[in-house]
């Protein structure tokens, strides 16, 4: 039994279908959110680095660090804005984001 | 290639579940703490693959840095997770339909691009250059064809770090700071004047 490419690319798949999946049922729950988009993320940077690895072509890779650097600038800004959002409103409710508008 | 197949399933499997672990978890605490094992197998994978140096790097940078950041949040605020888990199982039909037809058709693609694409004239992986190790091969691509986009991401690293610390420092009102502006221009015209008093009389300030 030869693990192939098509391995790599169905547990990315499943990987990003997780993720979305967890935006949809976690609406409110906006800390969840932000992981579900990390699990994207990284079902993407497995792509990368599985199609980097089987066409013998290194700039995969290189992307998945630039996707790595992206998503950690996301996170660090996300949680930020969070934190932010949570001392003036005392809650994390989603539903209220609306009065974050100008 | 058994061993090589048995890893393979045990470190998809165990992504795959820390991911579903991740999303449906009832504490956001334990949410973090899967996702660290999901990062931790999704390395491995990445291991598997020949290419150490991201997983490395998804190491240190997700489980390091992320994945605490996160932590630190969900541990600092004091917020009534219960009530955000209001909704779950009325979005959790759509949600899975939704995902349960993504999977099917990202699967079906993904075969068969991974059987009739360019890839599958290379069915032996490699993540290096000959000789030299995958973080080499790395270094010389990235320093050389892409050193405006490593430019452009210390960028966006810096900006985001500007970012979070402008949306998160808060200055206190009545708290008295140094003013080290005020300090160096302060000279002897400002800092004293002479007063000239009567004998026997105070000062009136």
């Amino acid at each position: 039994m030869t693990i192939g490419l098509a391995h790599y690319l169905a547990v990315a798949a499943i990987l990003f279908t997780i993720g979305v999946f967890g935006i949809f049922v976690n609406r409110k729950n906006i800390i969840v959110i932000l992981m579900s988009i990390e699990l994207i993320l990284l079902a993407v940077n497995i792509n990368l680095v599985a199609f980097s690895v089987y066409l013998h072509n290194v700039t995969g890779q290189i992307f998945a660090m630039f996707v790595l650097t992206v998503a950690a600038a996301e996170a660090a800004v996300g949680l930020a804005i969070l934190v932010t959002f949570f001392r003036n409103r005392g809650d994390i409710a989603v539903d209220d984001v609306s009065v974050m508008k100008g | 290639m058994a061993v090589q197949a048995i890893a393979f399933y045990l470190l998809a499997t165990v992504t795959l579940v820390a991911g579903v672990c991740v999303v449906s978890a009832r504490s956001p605490v334990h949410s973090v703490l899967f996702l660290i094992l999901a990062f931790f197998s999704a390395a491995g994978l990445f291991v598997m693959l020949g290419a150490e140096f991201l997983a490395m790097l998804l190491v240190v940078v997700y489980v390091g840095a992320v994945a605490v950041l996160f932590l630190f949040v969900v541990m600092m605020l004091d917020v009534d997770f219960a009530s955000l888990r209001q909704g779950f199982a009325r979005y959790m039909p759509l949600g899975a339909g939704v995902a349960g037809i993504l999977a099917f058709e990202m699967i079906m693609v993904s075969t068969a691009v991974a059987n009739g694409g360019a890839a599958r004239l290379n069915d032996t992986p490699q993540a290096s250059g000959a000789d030299i190790s995958n973080a080499e091969t790395i270094g010389r691509v990235l320093y050389t064809d892409y050193i405006y986009f490593f430019q452009a991401a210390g960028l966006v690293l810096l900006v985001a770090m500007i970012g979070a610390i402008v949306l998160t420092l808060r200055h206190k009102p009545g708290v008295r700071r140094q003013v080290i502006a005020d300090q160096v221009a302060r000279g002897p015209k400002t800092g004293m004047r002479v007063i000239s008093i009567k004998p026997g009389a105070g000062i009136d300030e």
